[in-house]
C-alpha cells in the first residue's frame, strides 16, 4: 500500500502538486489521468523520490521514503520515466541485467541471470537480447526498458506515460503486458496515462488530477461517467458501454 | 564465449603488454653508466608518469560518467586556468624569485589545496544545495575558467617582461619536470582517493544510465555523485600540480579506450584508459627522448592529438 499525506511540491510559487492525500492499495493497475500540467508525472516522481518534495509524507508498505535507505526502497518500488536516452552503448541483456542491481550490487549470481532471462522472456525479447539498444525501434526499446523494470522485481512499478510514441498496436500490447504483470506477477502498477479509454479498459482504479490536486480517486466505473469526465477535462465527454467496458467519446 | 564478451578482456591484456614494453624501454634504452643510478633515477620518473596517467585517465572517466557526456573532461571546469592564476598571482605579487624560493612541497600543497577547494566549493554550491543541475555546474565552471584566464592575462600584461617569460615557461605542461620529492605525498593522495573509489565502484555503471534510473535502482545519488566529484577534484589537482595543465589528454585516452573496448562498462574502460595513458606518456616520452632526442615536446603532441579527437567527437555528435 502506498500512503501519501499532504504532499506538496512547488515550482517557484506555483504548486504543481498541492496538498495531495491518496492511498493506493496493493495489487492491480491504477491509472493517473488528467489534463496537461495537472501534476500527474510530478506526483509519480515524488512518490519514487526522483524529485524532492517541499512537504508531506510518502510511505511505501510502511517505509517512509525520507528515512528509508535508497537501496532498500529500490527493492520495493521501481519507476520508469519517458526519457529513454542512455549515453553508453548497451545490449538489451545488459540493460535488463541492471534491474538486478538493487539485489546483487552489480555482481550477477546464477539466480540473477535466471531472473534476467525470465524478464526478457516475459516481454518476448529473446531474439533481440544481444542487440544494442540503438539498433532497436522505439517500441522495442520501450519494451527493453519495461523488461529492466520488471527484472528489478519490485512489488510496486511506476510507469510515466508508457504509451508515449507507441502506435496503436504497440500501445495495446503494452497495456496487455501491464495487465499481465499485475495479474500473473502480482505487481502493483501505477501509471500516468493520457488516453482515458486505455485507462478505462485496462485499469482497476483511476486517479484523476487537476491543477495539482486529486479530484477523483475511485474504481473505473465511477470515474468513467460523462459528468465526472467532463468536469476533469472541461469538455463534453460522452460515455458508452461496450462489452462491459466504458468508452469515452470526445471526438465530435 | 562470443567475441563481444571476450574482446574487452583481450584488449586489456594487449594494452598491459604494450604498457610493460613501454616501461621496460623507458627504463633501459640508451642507458650508460651505473645501473643502480639509472634504475633509481628513471624509476622515480616512471612512477611519476604512471601516477599522472592514472590520475588523468580515472578522473576523466568518472567525470564523463557523472555528467553522462562523452566529450567532457574535468579540465573544462577551469582547473587549468586556476593553476595558471595561482602561479601568476604568486609571481605578480612576490616576483619570480618567490616561485623559485618557496619550497616545492609548500607550493605543491598550496596548489592542491586551492584547486581541490575551488572544485569542492563549486560542486557544493551548484550541486548539493538544491540546484542539482550538472550542466549548470559545467557552464559555471567554464565561465570561471574564462574569468581566471582573463585575470591571469591582465596581471601578466602588467608584469615585468623577464618575470613574465620565466613564468610562461612554468605554465606549459611538462611531463619531464615531475619533482621526485613530491611523489610520496602525491601517491598517498591518489591512493586515498582510489580506495574511496574502490568502495563505490559497483555503482559507476548504474550512474551511467542517468540520474533517474540510478535513483530508481537504489543509488543514493546525491551523496554518491558528491563523493565522486571529490575524488575527481583530488586527482585533477594532484596531476595538474605535478605536470601543469593538460586539457585533452584525458579525452584522448578515454575515447581511445571506448573505441578499443567497444564496451562502456567501467571494469573495462577504467583499466583500459589508465593503460592507454601510461602507454602514451611513458612510450611517448621514451620515443621523444631516446629516438628523437627532443625534450619537453610530448605535452604538445599529446594535446594536439587530443584536440583532434575532441573536434572529431564534436563533428560526429553534430552529425547525429
Amino acid at each position: 500500500m502506498i500512503v501519501i499525506e499532504n504532499l506538496t511540491k512547488r515550482h517557484g510559487s506555483t504548486p504543481c502538486v498541492d496538498g495531495v492525500n491518496l492511498t493506493i492499495a496493493a495489487g492491480g493497475v491504477t491509472s493517473i489521468i488528467g489534463p496537461n500540467g495537472a501534476g500527474k508525472s510530478s506526483l509519480l516522481s515524488l512518490i519514487a523520490r526522483l524529485m524532492d518534495k517541499d512537504s508531506g509524507r510518502v510511505q511505501v508498505d510502511g517505509l517512509d521514503i525520507d528515512t528509508t535507505r535508497s537501496e532498500v526502497l529500490a527493492r520495493r518500488l521501481s519507476i520508469l520515466r519517458q526519457d529513454n536516452h542512455i549515453s553508453s552503448r548497451l545490449t538489451v541483456r545488459d540493460l535488463v541485467g541492471f534491474g538486478r542491481y538493487p539485489w546483487s550490487q552489480g555482481r550477477l549470481t546464477a539466480q540473477d541471470r535466471a531472473k534476467v532471462e525470465e524478464a526478457i522472456g516475459f516481454l518476448h525479447l529473446e531474439d533481440l537480447a544481444d542487440r544494442f539498444l540503438d539498433e532497436l525501434s522505439g517500441g522495442q526499446r520501450q519494451r527493453a526498458h519495461i523488461s529492466m523494470v520488471l527484472c528489478q522485481d519490485t512489488d510496486y512499478v511506476m510507469l510515466d506515460e508508457p504509451l508515449n510514441n507507441l502506435d496503436m498496436k504497440h500501445a495495446r500490447n503494452m497495456m496487455r503486458l501491464i495487465r499481465r504483470a499485475a495479474d500473473e506477477l502480482g505487481k502493483t502498477v501505477v501509471l500516468v496515462l493520457h488516453d482515458i479509454n486505455f485507462a478505462s479498459w485496462y485499469s482497476d482504479h483511476i486517479v484523476a488530477m487537476k491543477a495539482g490536486r486529486i479530484v477523483h480517486a475511485a474504481p473505473v466505473a465511477e470515474i468513467m461517467q460523462p459528468d465526472v469526465l467532463s468536469s476533469i477535462y472541461d469538455m463534453e465527454i460522452e460515455v458508452q458501454e461496450m462489452d462491459g467496458k466504458r468508452i469515452g467519446l470526445f471526438y465530435a | 564465449m562470443p567475441l563481444r564478451e571476450r574482446r574487452p578482456a583481450l584488449v586489456l591484456v594487449a594494452l598491459a603488454i604494450v604498457a610493460l614494453i613501454a616501461a621496460a624501454a623507458f627504463m633501459t634504452l640508451g642507458a650508460k653508466g651505473s645501473w643502480a643510478f639509472i634504475l633509481e633515477y628513471r624509476g622515480t620518473k616512471l612512477l611519476g608518469l604512471c601516477l599522472v596517467a592514472y590520475s588523468i585517465a580515472v578522473s576523466t572517466v568518472l567525470f564523463q560518467t557523472v555528467t553522462g557526456n562523452r566529450i567532457l573532461t574535468p579540465s573544462i571546469m577551469g582547473f587549468d586556468a586556476l593553476f595558471v592564476l595561482v602561479r601568476t598571482v604568486i609571481v605578480f605579487f612576490f616576483g619570480f624569485g618567490a616561485l623559485v624560493a618557496v619550497p616545492v612541497k609548500a607550493q605543491f600543497g598550496v596548489e592542491v589545496v586551492v584547486m581541490t577547494g575551488f572544485a569542492a566549493l563549486l560542486f557544493h554550491w551548484l550541486f548539493l544545495r538544491g540546484h542539482r543541475s550538472l550542466h549548470l555546474m559545467v557552464l559555471v565552471g567554464i565561465v570561471f575558467g574564462v574569468l581566471f584566464r582573463n585575470l591571469s592575462g591582465f596581471m601578466q600584461r602588467m608584469m615585468d617582461p623577464v618575470a613574465f617569460q620565466n613564468l610562461q615557461d612554468t605554465l606549459f605542461a611538462s611531463f619531464n619536470r615531475i619533482d621526485p620529492t613530491l611523489l610520496g605525498v602525491s601517491f598517498a593522495l591518489v591512493l586515498t582517493a582510489s580506495l574511496l573509489m574502490w568502495r563505490i565502484a559497483h555503482s559507476f555503471d548504474v550512474l551511467m544510465l542517468g540520474r533517474e534510473r540510478a535513483i530508481s535502482l537504489g543509488v543514493p545519488y546525491r551523496r554518491r555523485v558528491a563523493m565522486i566529484l571529490g575524488i575527481i577534484a583530488v586527482l585533477v589537482a594532484v596531476s595538474t600540480a605535478l605536470v601543469g595543465p593538460v586539457t585533452f589528454f584525458g579525452l584522448l585516452v578515454v575515447s581511445l579506450a571506448h573505441v578499443l573496448c567497444g564496451d562502456g562498462r567501467h571494469r573495462f574502460i577504467l583499466p583500459a584508459s589508465v593503460l592507454l595513458g601510461i602507454i602514451c606518456l611513458v612510450g611517448g616520452q621514451t620515443v621523444l627522448e631516446r629516438v628523437f632526442a627532443f625534450d619537453t615536446a610530448l605535452s604538445i603532441i599529446i594535446e594536439f592529438l587530443g584536440g583532434l579527437i575532441f573536434i572529431f567527437l564534436l563533428i560526429r555528435g553534430a552529425a547525429r
